[in-house]
């Protein structure tokens, strides 16, 4: 960047008045305005980029005023969006100038929308998806014709997600309504600045305005009072030590790793919480309300703490954080640094952190978390290529707004970052999916949503396909739902919790939610009516995919320190022993070998590889490995797998086993088994919905719903039988290779080995292989044919327990969750009669 | 492939893991609830889902009435998705289910959605069916006996060490046979639902249907659980 331009009037003065100097990127970002280039502007939070990103529309805006639409905002967050609105109206109120700023979410009432379309505000703050349904409209030209300017916030959260894909395809199409369009990116340090560069630049090369790191984050590990856990993910042993931590600070986040964690720790702090420090508890199934009162309540400062998931990873400054603490394991170097980042959000001071590991493994993590930051080592996937279900949903809606050319939508299409690889070929697909559902078979020429016409525009069949389109608009797919309300006339709303679990409920039963102890009373329709208090045990809801793998860097430091026993000194001496044991009774993982470990116990054989490819891997290859020991002639009985290692034992001793960890098992094996997983269904049905295939809603049909619609697993299973090769299966299986099982990192890990398998044959469990032998029991992922063992298995330990089948004589170890399953089996039906109508 | 044998009014009937029941003493297969051609009737609505459920569904009937030999097929109703569905079957699928009306005695029990006979397609229309001491109806009457109905499409959870499962079932108890649906675009009703629990006052037994054969479960065991019943569509996230 050449030479920085100088703050015009009134900026300057306002600047000064409040006592700022302009930071350099700021002036950077107005220089690249005034060229008319894009940039992406990359900078810790709390570093002003947000008014950096403004700053140039303002003086612009300032200096030549106009009506119409100069600049719009683009946020992942709807909240986020408002409060930026708040921020931006301080200066534009306190210099006196006429900018008109406002928002537009799913929010917004109709007759604002209505006047913001009739007189648009200078600058509008919306979400990618209130963005697709105004591209959708057919007035979408006139509305932004006058627009200069693009700000996309967070940008690093959004690329490489579908709801990013969305966006980046919104974006598309503005640039080809508003050519010379200007894009200014805003993102917090990533691992990889080119994909963020591609995806705002979107064909051209933006300017690249970097802010250097402030100092960094102060990190340090807290253990539990007593000893360190084998096992385990809550942290909540660590109550009271982080209790008193939360004393000695203004104001805390507590970060957990999943909802459940959250709720759990929530309630083992208020156990302990005898000066009753107000502590809250925010995660992303708890009513919206509720978590508005508390994000309220934090920015006023009448909170100590909050427990929170992910939830609160993105979004709105809180000035007044002054401790991060971070329960259970960090995950990757990224994920931590955002996490850190909300506490002390000042860019001359250094944030202060404290992790707490949950077991062993954990505090390794732990351990090469802080080495990785210290190494200013940023982490997580390059982004994957878009979603052909995105695109699918958005040549819909871009119909719904106006006819199009295929070849002209083809080239805008691939002007969007994910889509830059598209082939023409998939492009056609999902052309003739959105037409008439791309069956082999032309079955529905009549009922077609899209035509063409004679110069080959494609056109929507009508308003009411349009209407539809926008109504099921979105890339969000979220499992079914059912909303938590406490029962009785004005009960409050408390939040969601997934189906699954409430099936696993009896009236009376009792559950932790919302942090509050809750009695199940009923089931109406779709609201799940509760009471507080209770007693017995309380379950606590799990969500499912609300897990992430650990990454690839950090998994590879933690190999190098296991194998390196100079590192070891400062661990605590629990740690120490554990680690010196297994040099003794065994070996430890090195850094680029596979160690796996065999060994009797309990009349059957484990075998334990320690690859740390994370959980999602580990689980695929659970599946491959058990399938391969079946052909080998082992007995494989199951498996379990958790982020470090997997674990399978079967009726005999595994014989070959480098054999087993052959790079050949991800052919035929994988195929067949990914085909029949409950995970390519899940996946599926996401990728049926947004495509469109599946709607979410009707107009005027809820009554008649059970008639008009399929069930996602049915139409797969027809699908997959009779047109395998089908746009939406190929999206699908792309989408399962990069998420849920993680392929690239299984390969990659299979091709490293490969050779170089350390076998280690033992007579008893080794200290490392502890913990994940008390995992055993939790394993999820199944297919058809584990469902129908499962039900096999139910079948006769009901039978057992029931007196009509004679007891086994084989030894058998139930899993405490399988006899709390049985216990409720076994149960007498209360209130049988009182099922809801 | 294993049957499992329940008995009704005296009479043996195997439950098939498909979704059929064969009453060997007859020589008579029944099944339930096709739902032929509801994806044409989605595509009508807008949504174009897989063609192929008329194909998928009359896979298994034929797959039944191979492995079964019936002289007699009773359909218990609901056959077609609605009134029009068999005008809209590809003339092959209608080629295909006319060979297997002509291949026993095809009796069409009418049901709510398909209140007339299908025309051209063989077989013959009844209200109900009647053979021996056994009652076939679409729609179960309260108090009936030896009755095989269909009509809820019942499917029942079962609560396993790792998660619930849900499949179609087979409800029964020695008065009734409630059959599962056939069609491949099916959902289902669960059994704790009142609309079938009302119909096995004293219990009975789930046969979940599996993939060689079936298990069996008592509706207690079924029914520990009050499930949504309607299962909220997928929604999209407020954003």
């Amino acid at each position: 960047m050449g030479t920085l331009p100088v703050l015009p009037e009134p900026f300057a003065s306002w600047f000064a008045r409040r006592g700022w100097t302009p930071r350099p990127h700021q002036l950077a970002t107005i220089a690249a305005a005034r060229a008319g280039q894009s940039a992406l502007l990359i900078a810790p939070t709390g570093g002003g980029k947000t008014l950096a990103g403004f700053l140039a529309s303002l003086i612009d805006l300032a200096a030549a005023p106009r009506a119409g639409l100069h600049t719009l905002y683009v946020s992942p967050l709807k909240a986020l969006a408002t409060d930026i609105a708040r921020n931006l109206l301080a200066p534009v109120d306190e210099m006196g100038l006429a900018i008109a700023v406002e928002t537009r979410t799913g929010d917004t009432p109709a007759n604002r929308r209505k006047r913001q379309k009739e007189q648009p505000p200078h600058i509008l703050l919306t979400t990618p998806e209130s963005l697709a349904l105004l591209l959708s409209q057919p007035d979408a030209p006139t509305m932004f014709a006058g627009l200069s300017t693009v700000v996309i916030d967070e940008v690093h959260a959004l690329a490489g997600t579908k709801r990013g894909d969305q966006l980046a395809l919104c974006l598309a199409r503005l640039g080809a309504l508003v050519p010379g369009l200007r894009r200014v990116g805003l993102s917090a340090t990533v691992a990889h600045r080119g994909a963020l560069l591609d995806y705002v630049g979107a064909g051209a090369v933006p300017e690249l305005i970097e802010v250097a790191e402030r100092a960094p984050p102060a990190l340090s590990i807290l253990l539990p009072d007593g000893r360190l856990p084998w096992s385990g993910h809550m942290g909540l042993n660590s109550a009271s030590a982080i209790l008193e931590r939360i004393g000695a600070h203004r104001m805390t986040i507590v970060f957990v790793n999943t909802r459940a964690q959250g709720e759990l720790l929530f309630q083992a702090l208020w156990k302990i919480n005898a000066n009753t420090l107000p502590i809250a508890l925010h995660h992303g199934s708890l009513d919206i309300g509720q978590r508005r009162k508390v994000e309220a309540a934090m920015s006023s400062g009448q909170l100590r703490a909050v427990v929170a998931t992910s939830s609160l990873d993105l979004g709105i400054d809180w000035g007044g954080v002054d401790l991060v603490i971070q329960v259970g394991a960090p995950k990757g170097v990224s994920r931590l640094l955002q996490r850190v980042g909300r506490a002390n959000h000042r860019m001359d001071e250094a944030s202060r952190a404290i992790l707490v590991p949950a077991n062993r493994f954990e505090l390794l993590e732990c351990e090469a978390v802080i080495e990785g930051v210290a190494a200013r080592e940023q982490d997580g996937d390059p982004p994957r290529p878009g979603g052909l279900d995105v695109l699918a949903q958005h040549l819909l809606l871009m119909a719904a707004g106006a006819p199009f050319h295929p070849d002209a939508m083809f080239t805008e299409v691939r002007r969007a970052a994910p889509y830059a690889g598209l082939l023409r070929a998939d492009f056609d697909d999902v052309l003739r999916f959105v037409e008439d559902g791309g069956y082999a078979l032309a079955a529905y020429d009549r009922y077609r949503k899209l035509f063409r016409d004679a110069d080959s525009l494609v056109h929507i069949r009508g308003e009411r396909v349009a209407r539809m389109a926008r109504m099921n608009l979105g890339t969000i797919v979220e499992a079914p739902l059912l909303k938590v309300r406490l029962a009785g006339r004005g009960g409050g709303a408390l939040g969601e919790v997934e189906e699954g679990f409430v099936n696993m409920m009896t009236p009376g039963d009792t559950f932790m939610f919302a942090g509050r102890l809750l009695r199940y009373v009923r089931l109406r329709e779709t609201t799940v009516e509760v009471a507080e208090g209770g007693g017995g045990e309380p379950m606590v809801p799990a969500y499912a995919g609300s897990k992430y793998p650990l990454t690839s860097n950090l998994a590879a430091r933690v190999r190098a320190m296991l194998h390196d026993p100079a590192a070891w000194s400062h661990y605590p001496p629990p740690v120490r022993e554990w680690l010196g044991l297994q040099t003794e009774r065994s070996q430890l993982p090195g850094t680029d070998d596979l160690l796996v470990e065999t060994f009797p116990r309990n009349g059957r054989w484990f075998l334990v590889a320690y690859c740390f490819e994370g959980r999602n891997a580990h689980q695929t290859l659970g599946m491959l490995l058990t399938r391969r020991m079946e052909r080998f002639g082992c007995g494989p009985l199951g498996f379990v797998a958790t982020d470090y290692v997997i674990a399978v034992w079967s009726a005999f001793e595994p014989g070959d086993v480098a054999g087993l960890f052959e790079q050949d098992m991800l052919g035929d094996d994988l195929e067949a088994w990914m085909a029949e997983s409950s995970m390519l269904r899940r996946t599926f049905r996401n990728v049926a919905v947004i495509a469109g295939l599946i709607e979410r809603n009707h107009p005027g049909q809820e009554k008649n719903r059970r008639q008009v619609t399929v069930n996602s697993d049915l139409i797969y299973d027809v699908l997959r039988r009779h047109q395998p090769d089908h746009v939406l299966l190929r999206a699908t299986r792309a989408d399962a290779a990069g998420g849920l099982t993680d392929l690239g990192r299984l390969s990659g890990m299979l091709g490293r080995v490969a050779g170089r398998v350390r076998h280690v044959r033992l007579s008893r469990v080794s200290p490392l292989a502890v913990p994940v032998l008390l995992d055993i029991g939790r394993e999820t992922v199944r297919t058809a044919g584990d469902e129908d063992a499962l039900l096999a298995e139910t079948e006769a330990l009901v039978a057992e327990a029931t007196g009509d089948a004679p007891s086994s004589t084989a030894p058998m170890r139930v899993h405490p969750v399988h006899r709390a399953n049985l216990a409720i089996l076994q149960r007498k039906p209360r209130n049988q009669r009182a099922q809801p109508a | 492939m294993t049957a499992a044998p329940v008995h009704l009014m005296g009479e043996r009937l195997l439950l098939d893991p498909l979704g059929g029941v064969m009453w060997p003493a007859a020589g008579l297969l029944a099944v339930a609830d096709l739902h032929l051609e509801k994806g044409s009737a989605c595509a009508a609505r807008g949504q174009l889902v897989p063609p192929w459920d008329t194909r998928a569904t009359l896979d298994r009937l034929a797959a039944l009435m191979r492995r079964w030999r019936p002289r007699t097929v009773v359909a218990l109703g609901d056959s077609f998705h609605d009134a029009r569905g068999s005008l809209r079957m590809a003339p092959a699928d209608a080629a295909r289910l006319r060979g297997l009306t002509e291949a026993a005695a095809f009796i069409w029990v009418l049901g709510n959605h398909d209140p007339a006979p299908p025309e051209g397609l063989g077989g013959q229309a009844a209200e109900v069916w009647a053979a021996g001491p056994l009652v076939f109806r679409h729609q179960a009457k309260r108090g009936a006996e030896g009755e095989l109905c269909g009509h809820h499409h019942p499917k029942a959870s079962i609560a396993t060490r790792a998660g619930a499962v849900t499949r179609p079932c087979f409800v029964a108890d020695a008065r009734r046979l409630m059959l599962p649906a056939l069609g491949a675009y099916t959902g289902g009703l669960d059994v704790a639902h009142p609309a079938i629990a009302g119909l096995f006052p004293r219990g009975g037994r789930a046969f979940l249907l599996g993939q060689d054969r079936l298990f069996s479960f008592t509706l207690a065991q079924a029914a520990v659980s009050a499930r949504p019943q309607v299962r909220p569509p997928p929604r999209a996230a407020d954003a």
